[in-house]
């Protein structure tokens, strides 16, 4: 194994400080502070229900649409509070796009999908959303598969080109941030490598940051990962340093498998 | 063991029996009522009967101008209802915060669909026929009828609206869409065939009113062109031929038109929600 270098620290993307969530008073993440870094992956995992997902969710306030959330603590995104009153929540989910754990395409065509995000956002043109939808699709590592088919609906692909789809769908739109919620929990293997090379692909353009609940899945795609217990942040580095030298006991014995 | 077995495949058998009994018998006395009214009223329609003025207060001639106004009505009736109707709806569903006003809400449309068609009657005739001055006419017995179908629009639509699954608006607004544009693009697309199946119950009832319309709309026998004249429609013209006595075949006749225009009314919808589901609905 190559040694691994520390690369220069960016700006971070996220900072994240103090953060407690809770649902109806009984806290899901506590006292949270991180910093996620621009075009690498990171990765979150833990046990179910050590609140993972609602650390992802709260990056694009997609828990405001579960009633009894409250939310403590501060997230800026490039230095600036997403939670401060009167922030453009639309437009803040328009920036960190979001991939969920079960595909969810629009029962509508394929090119429509893709060609949704643009059109609420404003383009009409047929020539650019052609334009768009391919080159979506394409970095998608869809297009082929699609091409004499976008008018189809989307609903009869395969479970794995519908999570590329909804990949696609968000590529569309120009984020800066890909959040991805288990995304390839309800995949096959193939699939599974395909969203895989598919993010491997995409870090070099987005910050990505994946939950996930598969262990090997961490170590080969990200750059950094963050364990959590319990709503607690446990550990948070490099994938390599925490995968092979985990500072903490419990990091060290979810990672063997010894629970989880 | 081996005795319980047996009697559990017994009560099954016996079970589904008994279900299969139950359906027999629903579709049967439906089909028996449709064949009676259809035997006893079909020799009479004739393209005259069905384009032709009556003659004698219906002794004679022909239905045409109820036609008209039955068209007529549930037209006004479903203008009205159908916009109020899925906005309430989409509001309630999508938008109303869930608390004491929202459950006073649903009480109060739960409670509208359970009032009788003769109360909603004698309200518009007071309201719209007196009080707004619209006297008898077209325009006061198709608010009447809007009203009281409103009831049955909302909660479908709603249902429908609530049935979308999460993923769908999780998905858009997730891509920057607004609550709207959500709403707009995603939601109402996908809960269009239901909300379309609730304007269909709601138009039947339109369509088969009596008591209502015979207080808001009146019974004129001629054809009505402005929104603000007076019409019969079908329905209100059967009761009165049955029940003044004037001719009870002609009132089968009627009866066949009206059961075969509201099988139409069914078929056409169904057309439509089968045209109007997102191209990929599994609907």
């Amino acid at each position: 194994m190559d040694h691994v270098h520390a690369p220069p620290v960016p700006a971070p993307t996220f900072t994240v400080r103090n953060l407690t969530i809770a649902y109806s008073g009984n806290p899901a993440i506590k006292n949270v502070s991180l910093d996620l870094y621009p075009r690498s992956v990171t990765a979150f995992i833990g046990p179910s229900g050590c609140g993972k997902s609602t650390f992802l969710r709260a990056l694009n306030r997609m828990n405001d649409l579960i009633p009894g959330v409250t939310t403590q603590g501060r997230i800026l995104l490039e230095g600036e509070d997403i939670y401060a009153p009167g922030v453009d929540v639309v437009n803040l989910r328009k920036r960190v796009g979001m991939v969920f754990q079960r595909p969810n395409p629009f029962p509508m065509s394929i090119f429509d999908n893709v060609a949704y995000g643009p059109r609420i956002h404003g383009v009409t043109d047929r020539d650019r959303l052609s334009a768009i939808v391919e080159r979506s699709l394409t970095a998608a590592a869809l297009w082929d598969e699609v091409k004499d088919r976008l008018h189809k609906s989307a609903l009869d692909l395969s479970g794995g080109q519908q999570q590329r789809l909804c990949i696609a769908r968000l590529l569309a739109v120009d984020s800066e941030v890909l959040l991805m919620d288990e995304p390839a929990s309800a995949l096959d293997p193939i699939s599974t490598g395909k969203i895989e090379d598919l993010i491997d692909e995409l870090k070099n353009r987005y910050t990505i940051l994946i939950v996930t609940h598969n262990m090997q899945q961490a170590g080969r795609v990200s750059d950094r990962t963050a364990f959590f217990l319990s709503g607690e942040l446990i550990e948070y580095g490099l994938t390599a340093e925490v995968f092979e030298s985990p500072r903490d006991r419990r990091t060290e014995d979810y990672i063997t498998g010894r629970f989880g | 063991m081996r005795d319980r077995r047996r009697r559990n495949r017994l009560a099954d058998l016996a079970g589904r029996g008994l279900l299969v009994l139950a359906a027999a018998v629903t579709v049967a006395i439906l089909l028996a009522l449709l064949l009676y009214v259809l035997v006893k009223g079909l020799p009479l329609v004739s393209w005259e009967f069905l384009t032709a003025l009556p003659r004698r207060m219906g002794r004679l001639g022909g239905i045409w101008p109820t036609i008209v106004g039955t068209l007529y009505l549930s037209a006004v009736a479903l203008g009205v209802a159908a916009p109020l109707g899925v906005a309430a709806a989409v509001y309630l569903a999508e938008y109303a915060p869930p608390g004491r006003l929202t459950r006073l809400c649903h009480f109060g449309s739960e409670t509208l669909a359970g009032v009788p068609s003769i109360i909603f009657g004698l309200f518009g005739f007071a309201t719209f026929v007196i009080f707004l001055g619209l006297g008898w006419s077209v325009l006061s017995g198709g608010l009447t009828l809007a009203l009281m179908i409103l009831p049955t629009v909302i909660r479908t639509a709603e249902e429908a609206l609530k049935a979308v699954p999460r993923a769908y608006r999780e998905g858009s607004l997730a891509l920057g869409a607004t609550r709207w544009q959500t709403v707009w693009h995603v939601v109402l697309p996908s809960a269009l065939p239901g909300i379309l199946t609730g304007l269909l119950l709601g138009l039947g009832r339109a369509v088969g009113e009596t008591a209502a319309v015979l207080l808001t709309a009146g019974s004129s026998l001629t054809i009505p062109l402005s929104p603000l004249d007076p019409a019969r429609t079908m329905s209100v013209h059967l009761y009165l031929l049955a029940v003044e006595g004037i001719s009870l075949e002609r009132a089968y006749a009627t009866a066949a038109v009206l059961v075969i225009t509201i099988l139409l009314l069914n078929l056409l919808a169904t057309r439509l929600v089968r045209r109007l589901t997102p191209k990929g609905g599994h609907a």
